[in-house]
């Protein structure tokens, strides 16, 4: 046990203020821990959001140091022993109270995204029949937690606010998620270009440097669906590069690595 | 006086209370029979404890063992639940699981593969045959995700972070409503509805070691029991043998069961695989005696019998328990779970890609190269609402239950798998039949007003009084006593001390406290969910008290054995005419002859009914 500061937010969207905590820090702790604690024995009316516990649900998102992060896989032991924490929630979503933000627009764009559609004649009596290899690159992008801390971090978001151009790099996963499906026949290449706003993102790549889960989303997804794009709509650089190259295969068979 | 006109009324054909696999499941079914539906939750939208199921789902699709049956799946469901299921439950379950899976597929879900490109499915404890659709080791995830995104193109109205309250009747005594509260703001709601269906989970949170989430506060127990419904089989809590022991702030979390459907061992402190000397005479036949035969198991050989280590959870559980017990525990009270020299590093991140990243964040540990450290931990309630096996409703009319809040489908001990196929099936079966049952009735019914302004007074009480009892010392006491007296190992004088001290903590909680304002409150959220955390552990310790016989999760030190008169019975709790708990010996009806064939044949001559079938079709 070791006596350790902490400055957290509380406050709302219009007001609010930093408040120092000391708090009793025992081994393996989480930052959500602390929070926790401090919730228990010094401000019962701090407003967290959690629920596993395990990096497992994305509920947790804070930003601890200036850095987003789920504060239930944040171990204390990262941080210096004299280093006061500081604990606040997403700057990119309004707050609603201390830790906890609006993401409701994130569900607003989920709604935008077509659903899945799959070849009909590829259904058998046991089921569909696809291969592990061919479902690979779905299932990275669905191993998503829905955590936020890409939209929180990307910069079109972030910065320039241009939350009615761009659905962020989380729905744009969902979308390659489908578009990948090696089964999936729907078409959503205008919605991802004109709607969700696939020329908006320049490849900076901080969504993938903050994915807890991982999932790399600017090469493995968002990448692959501006070529997508750029092929349909007959951009100067593909028509160059299929003089080349040749023509880009279709959407089916799935793109592979 | 509070006037009830002024809150704000919202009507649905069909409410629905919880958003995870059932409540999502009974949603997509209620609207797609054209009734206006709503959803009522108290966290986010794909935040339920479902995306922290790990291990599959079961269904004998017989995918990867074409021997596989729903009679199989049926027989395992009902040995492993000590046969005090519900038959026709057990029945319903193991029929309908296949298609619902393949539904999910149709939706969206990305199962693993097998060769031929179907749907993977692996071994877990209890199960026969390799049963369990999976993704990863992340596959409540997947389901959660599949169900969400198909709900939201359904014309469903989510209503996010709102924490229902109780029911409201009507004049008939049927459910009309219910009475909700916006955590964010603090304000409240009224829902007016024809039906409503409980999916609200189970109540792990009464207890101290747990892998259940803050969510998981038997609010659906306590709501219907105060609208005057009964619970059954509350004795029964499962205690998933494997959870984290160290470090302390996650005891309880979840290490999935298939760790050990990979092959993982357990060892104690001496380095002895010791589940061998824990097999169960029931058991014995189907089971691996030496670790030569687990070895082959595990490569495939389909005459070997499964590793104990595979055997249903309440055996491990007590295993583990009585291994501490003896002084052969690992450092921090656990046993060793090794995974690292059974399979390859590359398989093993490949299989179980969470809980190796779960492991290494937070307990500093790769599981490729070292054991785990696991114990029991408080996971699953078997009991709960007391419903009809075909239309999932309560004993109250209007009022349906499904998933973990509803009773009787896994008897006294649920095998690892089944709970998601039956957020699936039986949160379709509620969803059809709340349907159905909303479209006989032409309107909504109005409610007592008495009722909602008494519900609304309770709550705003805890915030307004001056002073008192401190909610998170009282759920911190309850925890304490649930673990010490009413935990994995039962005998009448602890469950005597346990009822005891329950009733104080009623006492003190008539004047809970919660300081603070009413938006965002966590501590007056926690005084909220404290009575439905007492009802839900006074049901539990009354039932375990009553019911004086071992079974399935249900350990009595003082009372070791399974014993016939308790199998013609369940316990129901109700409450009675004077406010105080009564228990019943129910007498369970007699089960349909051909199902208790099938669930008391030998596995041989059930294989061979069910080749000789085949062969005949
Ligand atoms: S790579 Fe694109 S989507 Fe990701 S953070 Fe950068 S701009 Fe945003
Ligand atoms: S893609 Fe990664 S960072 Fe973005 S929401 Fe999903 S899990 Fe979080
Ligand atoms: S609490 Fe679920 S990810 Fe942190």
């Amino acid at each position: 046990m070791a006596k350790r500061n902490f400055k957290i937010y509380r406050g709302d969207n219009e007001k609010g203020e930093f408040v120092q905590y000391e708090v009793e820090v025992a081994e393996g702790m989480v930052v959500l821990d602390v929070v926790h604690r401090i919730q228990a024995q010094q401000a019962n009316d701090l407003a967290v959001r959690w629920n596993c516990k395990a990096g497992k649900c994305g509920s947790c998102s804070v930003e601890i140091n200036g850095k987003p992060k789920l504060s239930c896989m944040t171990r204390m032991n990262e941080y210096g022993p004299d280093e006061t924490i500081t604990i606040t929630p997403l700057k990119t979503f309004p707050v609603i109270r201390d830790l906890v933000t609006d993401v409701s627009w994130n569900y607003e764009q989920n709604k935008k995204i077509k659903p899945v559609k799959l070849a009909p004649e590829s259904k058998t009596e046991k089921g569909y029949v696809m291969y592990q290899k061919d479902v690979e690159r779905a299932q990275e992008f669905r191993k998503c937690i829905e955590c936020y801390l890409c939209q929180n971090v990307c910069h079109i978001l972030r910065d320039h606010q241009k939350q009615d151009k761009f659905i962020g790099p989380r729905f744009m996963i969902r979308a390659a998620s489908l578009e990948m499906h090696p089964l999936d026949i729907e078409d959503r290449i205008p919605e991802i270009k004109n709607d969700y706003g696939s020329g908006m993102c320049n490849i900076t790549r901080c969504c993938t440097d903050v994915c807890p889960e991982h999932i790399n989303l600017t090469d493995n997804a968002i990448i692959p669906l501006k070529e997508r794009v750029i092929d349909r709509f007959y951009d100067p650089v593909t028509i160059l590069r299929r003089k080349i190259f040749g023509p880009w295969k279709k959407k089916r068979p799935p793109i592979k690595n | 006086m509070l006037d009830i006109s002024d809150i704000k009324t919202i009507e649905h054909d069909v409410l629905i209370v919880g958003a995870g696999g059932a409540g999502l499941s009974a949603a997509i079914e209620a609207s797609g029979q054209g009734q206006s539906t709503g959803i009522v939750m108290k966290s986010l939208l794909g935040k339920a404890h479902t995306v922290m199921a790990e291990g599959g789902m079961a269904a004998a699709l017989g995918n990867v063992d074409a021997r596989d049956d729903w009679k199989i799946h049926f027989r395992d469901t009902m040995r492993g639940g000590k046969f005090l299921n519900v038959w026709r439950m057990a029945e319903l379950h193991a029929q309908l699981a296949p298609e619902r899976v393949r539904l999910l597929e149709e939706w969206g879900a990305v199962f693993d593969r097998t060769k031929k490109g179907l749907i993977n499915q692996r071994n877990f404890g209890g199960h026969r045959y390799p049963r369990l659709a999976h993704v990863g080791d992340r596959t409540g995830l997947e389901m959660i995700r599949t169900l969400q995104d198909h709900g939201i193109h359904q014309g469903i109205e989510t209503y996010m972070e709102c924490t229902a309250l109780d029911l409201l009747k009507n004049e008939q005594g049927a459910v009309c409503g219910i009475v909700c509260m916006w955590r964010e703001t603090g304000t409240f709601v009224i829902f007016k509805a024809k039906a409503i269906i409980f999916a609200t989970g189970g109540g792990g949170k009464a207890w101290d070691v747990t892998s259940n989430s803050w969510e998981y506060t038997g609010d659906g127990y306590a709501m219907a029991y105060e609208a005057g419904a009964d619970l059954m089989d509350m004795e029964f809590n499962q205690f998933h043998p494997t959870g984290m022991v160290w470090p302390l702030s996650v005891k309880g979390i979840l290490v999935t069961e298939s760790v050990r459907g990979e092959g993982g061992i357990l060892l104690n402190s001496e380095g002895t695989r010791f589940m061998f000397n824990y097999i169960p005479e029931r058991f014995r036949s189907e089971t691996a005696d030496t670790e030569e035969e687990a070895a082959r198991w595990l490569a495939g050989d389909q005459s070997a019998r499964r590793p104990p280590e595979l055997l249903t959870r309440d055996v491990v559980a007590r295993a583990i328990n009585a291994e501490v017990k003896a002084g052969r525990g690992s450092p921090h009270g656990g046993a060793f779970l090794n995974i690292a020299t059974q399979r390859s590093a590359e398989d093993i991140k490949k299989k179980l890609p969470s809980m190796y990243h779960q492991f290494k964040v937070l307990a500093e540990l790769d599981i490729t190269k070292e054991p785990m450290e696991v114990g029991p931990t408080c996971h699953y309630f078997m009991g709960g609402i007391k419903v009809d096996s075909d239309t999932t409703m309560s004993s109250v009319p209007g009022l349906f239950a499904c998933g973990e809040c509803a009773a009787g489908m896994h008897g006294a001990n649920r095998l690892g798998g089944n709970s998601l196929s039956d957020l699936l099936v039986f949160g379709y079966l509620a969803g059809k039949h709340a349907a159905e049952y909303a479209k006989g009735l032409r309107s909504t019914s109005s409610f007592k007003t008495n009722d909602a302004s008494r519900i609304i007074q309770h709550a705003t009480s805890i915030l307004n009084r001056e002073d008192g009892a401190n909610p998170y010392l009282l759920h911190e006491a309850l925890e304490q006593n649930m673990q010490k007296h009413v935990g994995i190992i039962r005998t009448k004088e602890d469950l005597d001390i346990g009822i005891r001290e329950i009733e104080t903590l009623k006492e003190q909680y008539k004047s809970v406290k919660a300081k603070g304002a009413s938006q965002f409150n966590p501590g007056w959220h926690e005084a909220l969910s404290m009575r439905n955390l007492l009802i839900t552990a006074e049901a539990v310790a009354r039932a375990a008290q009553l019911r004086e016989e071992s079974r399935g999760a249900h350990t009595r030190a003082d009372f070791p054995d399974e014993r016939d008169e308790w199998l013609q019975y369940n316990i129901v709790s109700r409450k009675g005419s004077d406010g105080k708990m009564e228990l019943h010996k129910v007498a369970r009806s007699a089960p349909d002859p051909e199902l208790e064939r099938i669930a008391k044949s030998t596995i041989d001559n059930l294989e061979a009914e069910i080749a000789t079938e085949r062969g005949n079709a």
